[in-house]
């Protein structure tokens, strides 16, 4: 007999890939909780708070005008950081994840699957705060060149905001205490970072602090696709500063990537 | 304790069944420091697994012949499911060295793992998706699956397909666990409990079907705590007690059960009368000499699995 292991065939990469793709988007919207609390939150904030807040920004824009940015910052960290914290931590509570390690899938096409379900779920939020916006408060689309910088903004702070929440559902010491966990973090960051109110009433020393994480840079990228150039004298720096957002972002995409490398477990802490 | 209404055949069984393997103990058990085996399935030298200050696994030592069903039996706490996470590469070991299908587990990639089926202790979630989408799913990892839909028909749970795996009984997702298992094609099958919460009729069926695996080949390397399901399907029994082995015995053979003292009891004068003898059929034979015709109240009895069982994880408690 021989005692060489043989060589097993594998499937093509892009099939498992495809499979995994498949798996992550009817997971996310089968599920009615996931659906309402992600795309659907977004859009009652923007119904809620555009019928209780309305204020003149100057320059024309009024508060759902301004908003529109905020709540596309928070429809983003939704499908991105809370997103991935919430279900890959439910999913290595309930050996998911362990199941899916003693399988020859690739870890790749697991989250190749992820980014899938995050591109699907954070278009499908935006188009539909879009359509909201443009029907019921008759907001100025972007024009031109603003396209090209919302889809670079998105795509950026989706990306960081994605593997933070990777990095984040590690932190949770289960499936349930991540819900506990991101939640909080999410809406703070939301908060300080102009989200809800615009970012020159937060007070200074908070500002600082948000500049340190991506979702001020998200909203601030954001800000500039909605709102008119007039507006730009009352961020921090006078300007939208894009290159800054480009550059701060793609700095959290290389941290989070390392801290995910670092930190990823296929099970609960304390069970190896 | 086996009563007179009992087949004879298992009374009169009393030839040892030992392997015939020549380079191991009667039991077909390595010995500490005996050479990896590479043409066993599994083969394990002094593995030790430690949590903290505690010792799960202490120093086993184990062959697992390819075509093989061998069941891992202890009481909780034991070490099965630790022994059986290393083997599957889920956990790092201490110590030891390990080869399953030839590959150490620490090491293994994805061509090993494709060797592999995994039926863990506990299964995976609550999924959104259908029982026939996650064995799709998870046949989409194989290079050569089984086709879905056979094995599903395998398992029974064809008339399930379309359901959500939450909406599943406790054995309709215990066999939806073995199916995802098999999908794959797996050449070695590990299964951790397979059958804890079903009835017994549906751990009849289950057994079925694992009986009819082996008839494909396929190795298998279970822990139970049920004795009857040990019995019922393994090859080999190994007794785990401690994080060591106890024993490594066919079953019928397990604690010298093939071998230890038969116990005879009858009625005699009104009185009940017992026996122990090396050779209870010629006991018998005399016996019925002294009595017109049936012996009242005659057993012959040797321990059952359960008594040697209790005994040896007693002895090493």
């Amino acid at each position: 007999m021989t005692t060489a292991p043989e060589r097993t065939a594998l499937p093509p990469l892009g099939r498992v890939y495809l499979s995994r793709a498949g798996v992550e988007l009817k997971e996310f919207f089968r599920q009615r909780e996931s659906v309402v609390f992600t795309l659907v939150f977004p859009v009652i904030l923007l119904l809620g708070l555009g019928a209780v807040l309305d204020y003149d920004l100057g320059a024309g824009v009024d508060f759902p005008q301004y908003f529109m940015a905020g709540v596309i910052t928070a429809g983003i960290v939704g499908a991105s950081l809370q997103n991935m914290a919430i279900h890959i931590a439910a999913e290595r509570s309930d050996g998911t994840l362990k199941s899916l390690r003693g399988t020859p899938m690739p870890a790749s096409a697991y989250f190749a699957g992820k980014v899938v379900q995050v591109l699907a779920v954070a278009v499908a939020t935006i188009a539909l705060l879009l359509l909201v916006g443009v029907l019921v408060y008759g907001i100025d689309l972007p024009s031109g060149t603003d396209w090209l910088t919302f889809a670079w903004v998105s795509v950026l702070g989706a990306a960081a905001c994605t593997l933070l929440g990777i990095v984040v559902s590690t932190l949770a010491r289960n499936g349930r205490s991540a819900s506990a966990t991101v939640t909080p973090i999410a809406l703070v960051l939301e908060f300080v970072s102009g989200v809800f109110m615009p970012f020159d009433q937060v007070p200074g020393w908070l500002q600082d602090v948000a500049a340190v994480f991506p979702v001020k840079w998200l909203a601030q990228g954001l800000r500039s696709v909605f709102l008119p150039d007039a507006l730009a004298a009352r961020e921090p720096a006078g300007s939208w500063e894009l290159g800054t957002v480009a550059v701060v972002l793609g700095l959290w995409c290389v941290a989070g990537l390392v801290l995910c490398v670092l930190t990823f477990r296929w099970q609960d802490r304390g069970t190896r | 304790m086996i009563g007179a209404g009992e087949p004879a055949g298992r009374v009169g069984d009393s030839a040892p069944v030992t392997s015939t393997r020549p380079t191991a103990l009667a039991d077909g058990r390595p010995r500490p420091g005996d050479p990896l085996d590479p043409d066993a399935a599994v083969s394990v030298r002094g593995m030790v697994k430690r949590y903290g200050d505690r010792v799960a696994v202490d120093g086993l030592d184990l062959d697992i012949r390819r075509g093989e069903i061998f069941a891992l039996l202890g009481p909780n706490g034991a070490g099965k499911t630790t022994t059986v996470e290393v083997l599957e590469g889920h956990r790092t070991r201490d110590a030891g060295e390990v080869r399953v299908l030839g590959v150490d587990p620490a090491r293994g990639g994805r061509r090993w793992k494709a060797q592999l089926g995994i039926v863990l202790q506990s299964g995976g979630g609550d999924s959104q998706l259908s029982v026939r989408e996650l064995l799709q799913a998870r046949a989409a990892c194989y290079a050569g699956p089984l086709d879905p839909d056979e094995v599903l028909e395998l398992v029974g749970l064809t008339e399930r397909a379309g359901a959500r795996g939450r909406t599943l009984s406790g054995g309709q997702r215990r066999r939806l666990d073995v199916a995802l298992g098999i999908v794959g094609r797996p050449r070695l099958l590990f299964l951790d409990e397979p059958t804890t919460g079903f009835d017994p009729e549906a751990r009849r069926q289950f057994w079925a079907l694992l009986r009819s695996l082996r008839d494909l080949g396929t190795t298998m390397l279970l822990t139970t705590h049920y004795l009857d399901e040990a019995e019922a399907l393994a090859d080999r029994v190994g007794v785990l007690a401690r994080g060591r082995l106890a024993e490594v015995a066919v079953p019928t053979a397990l604690g010298g059960r093939g071998t230890a003292p038969a116990v005879v009891s009858w009625t005699e004068d009104g009185v009940r009368r017992t026996a122990e003898t090396a050779t209870p059929t010629a006991f018998v034979q005399q016996l019925a000499a002294r009595f017109p015709g049936e012996v009242p109240g005659l057993t012959v009895a040797r321990p059952t699995l359960e008594d040697v069982y209790l005994k040896m994880i007693g002895e090493h408690a």
